[in-house]
């Protein structure tokens, strides 16, 4: 662990005197992309070991393309956001590494031990999808300059994003496992909801900002709450009505409960009323609970949620093979190759978090969320340190989305919450939400450079007023 | 298949290396969070720096030098001054060039600070666009579109 990192005493004004540069802890980035890639190859080379005896043939251009990727993606920041976080892009390359171990193992498993998951070989077209990913986070960062040019295309990534949101529901042949989240062209099928959540965390970053003020009044206080007036209560109407719809027509509650978690705790952070949060809860849960009377599938999700062994043959049988995943695993688990993680349905999407459980027990598994913490925690510190409203809300909202996906997919693995059909980000097996993944993270790069830029690059000299050029824009 | 205790000493190795990385990653947050903070009060200017010295209680008043408001006087206490187009800011402007909360002063140690809230065209002190808290000497012009804020003691 030589990672250079600064210790005590770089106070970064410190480092503004002249004739020293400002630290923008891009070596640090590349150090550590470089163990992500290391762990990445080792688990690789220890599932080839495990499990065939041998290193396998694909190791080294796998080893090569892998290492590639981050090179790039390193290049890229260093050139367009010198001052981004150093610890977003090596969390990510660390999740996404993992992930693609572990698909590589279950291909092994798939096509090897003959077991009951298909015997298509996915990690090749995994790493491919990452490399679709890196161009969308290029695009971005180069596209992007400024995060808040994104506040005023608000009114459009909304449209956008409800077209996509509602795109699955109108098409037909949307239907997969029972979920109706995916369009088909000709070979290959997208989810559209993973781009529809970043499109709408932007327009619910640039409202909020907007509206917080009115939104942030409150009328009388019942029980320490600060009650808001009821004709402010339309916006977080509006939103419940449209994850209700998601709900009953989509048939997700994992879209659902993502979507209006982000509105409700991103309209918690723009007033700073707890209210909200209750608020929010209360009109879930009424709607939760009328879509369990009225609607089957829901009541199906619910009931093997409450006891998944009593439908263990049915419905419960994913959960019910989850479950026994992670048991086996215990806290250690049976070593990258040892166990028997195929043995769960669709363990390369929705249950690969049961497939590390298995494969490297609940200390590999913590390890995981720990990443995932970490990830979130420089999105929130970006958060902080940004010097806009409208850049604090986008990337509160960003790293809130992330955390609370994980949350949701995790605990539909472990049988805390009832199975969604969202997939663990980074991790999972699927192109949508891996491209998704990268663009959302593009994003945090950008803010965070933002953020960690000094302001006294940016106004090296500060502009005359009567030669500024005047931008006349009504606010 | 290899031997029991190259299995095993992948199983732990493995464990080790992606908590060795997690650890790798709390002393960057560490350095980040001990090692000198970001968001800090801008460098003050030199000429503010200077009228510091000179200035010798603190300012009392703000006054409104230019623009349609020219002449208002605000007398300056322990609370912020919001300066903006919105209804319930301490100085309301009609201004096209002014965002409804455009700009802030607040009071820190008998000291005051302009801070711009993200205002559409900018907040000038002097000649100097505010970008972070910037402290305001007596005298210095501070510019919102049309309009023209001094302190004065």
């Amino acid at each position: 662990m030589a990672a250079p990192v600064n210790g005590p005493g770089t106070d970064p004004r410190a480092a503004i005197a002249p004739g020293t540069a400002i630290p923008t802890r891009r070596g640090t980035e590349l150090l550590l992309l470089g163990f992500a890639v290391l762990i990445t190859l080792a688990a690789h080379l220890i599932i080839d070991i495990t499990v065939t005896g041998s290193p396998g043939t694909e190791l080294v251009t796998f080893g090569i393309w892998f290492s590639a990727l981050w090179v790039v993606a390193h290049v890229v920041v260093r050139r367009f956001a010198p001052y981004a976080d150093p610890l977003l892009l090596p969390c990510v390359a660390v999740l996404s590494g993992l992930g693609l171990s572990m698909i590589h193992r279950l291909d092994i498993a798939g096509t090897q031990l003959g077991g009951s998951s298909s015997a298509s070989v996915d990690a090749p077209v995994q790493l491919v999808w990452a490399t679709v990913g890196l161009v969308l986070f290029i695009a971005v960062l180069v596209i992007v300059r400024d995060h808040r040019a994104l506040a005023r295309f608000a009114y459009t990534l909304a449209l956008i994003g409800l077209v996509l949101l509602a795109l699955p529901a109108v098409l037909p042949n949307s239907e997969i496992n029972g979920a109706k989240l995916w369009i088909r062209f000709g070979g290959f099928s997208i989810q559209p909801g993973e781009f529809a959540k970043i499109c709408l965390i932007v327009f619910f970053a640039a409202y909020l900002v907007d509206k917080r003020d009115v939104l942030a009044l409150a009328s009388r206080r019942v029980l320490r709450l600060e009650l808001p007036r009821g004709r402010d209560l339309g916006p977080v109407l509006l939103a419940w009505v449209a994850s209700i719809l998601v709900l009953v027509f989509e048939r997700d509650l994992g879209s659902s409960l993502l979507l209006f978690g982000i509105f409700v705790v991103m309209l918690y952070v723009a007033t700073e009323r707890a209210s909200w949060l209750v608020i929010g809860l209360l009109l879930f849960a009424g709607g939760a609970f009328v879509a369990y009377q009225l609607f089957s599938h829901v009541r199906v999700r619910v009931d093997t949620w409450l006891d998944p062994f009593a439908y263990a043959d049915t419905g419960g049988y994913q959960v019910v093979q989850s479950l026994f995943s992670l048991g086996t695993g215990g806290l250690f688990g049976a070593g990258l190759g040892g166990g028997r993680p195929d043995q769960v349905p669709v363990a390369k999407s929705d249950f690969i978090a049961a497939a590390i459980g298995e494969e490297l027990g609940l200390f590999g598994l913590v390890a995981m969320i720990v990443i995932y913490l970490v990830l979130v925690e420089r999105g929130l510190r970006t958060s902080l340190v940004v010097r806009d409203g409208f850049g604090k809300l986008l990337a509160a909202g960003l790293a809130f989305s992330l955390a609370w996906q994980v949350f949701v997919v995790l605990g539909g693995v472990t049988g805390l919450l009832p199975l969604t059909g969202l997939t663990t980000p980074f991790l999972a097996y699927g192109g949508s939400s891996l491209v998704a993944n990268f663009g959302l993270v593009a994003l945090l790069v950008r803010i965070s450079d933002a953020a960690r830029r000094p302001a006294a690059t940016a106004a090296t000299t500060p502009p005359r007023l009567t030669d500024a050029p005047t931008e006349v824009v009504q606010p | 298949m290899p031997a029991e205790i190259v299995l095993q000493a992948f199983r732990f190795g493995f464990l080790i290396l992606l908590w060795l990385f997690v650890f790798a990653a709390f002393r960057v947050v560490r350095a980040d969070l001990f090692g000198g903070r970001a968001g800090r009060v801008a460098s003050v200017p030199p000429r503010a720096a200077a009228a510091r010295k000179r200035g010798g209680r603190g300012p009392r008043h703000l006054v409104v030098t230019a623009g349609p408001l020219s002449g208002t006087r605000i007398t300056l206490g322990e609370q912020a001054i919001l300066i903006g187009r919105a209804d319930d800011s301490t100085l309301v402007l009609t201004d096209d060039f002014a965002s409804s909360r455009h700009a802030r002063l607040t009071n820190r140690g008998g000291q005051w600070y302009v801070e711009d809230l993200g205002s559409t065209n900018g907040t000038y002190l002097d000649q100097q666009r505010v970008q972070g808290p910037l402290l305001v000497a007596p005298g210095q012009p501070i510019r919102i579109g049309q309009t023209v804020l001094e302190l004065r003691s």
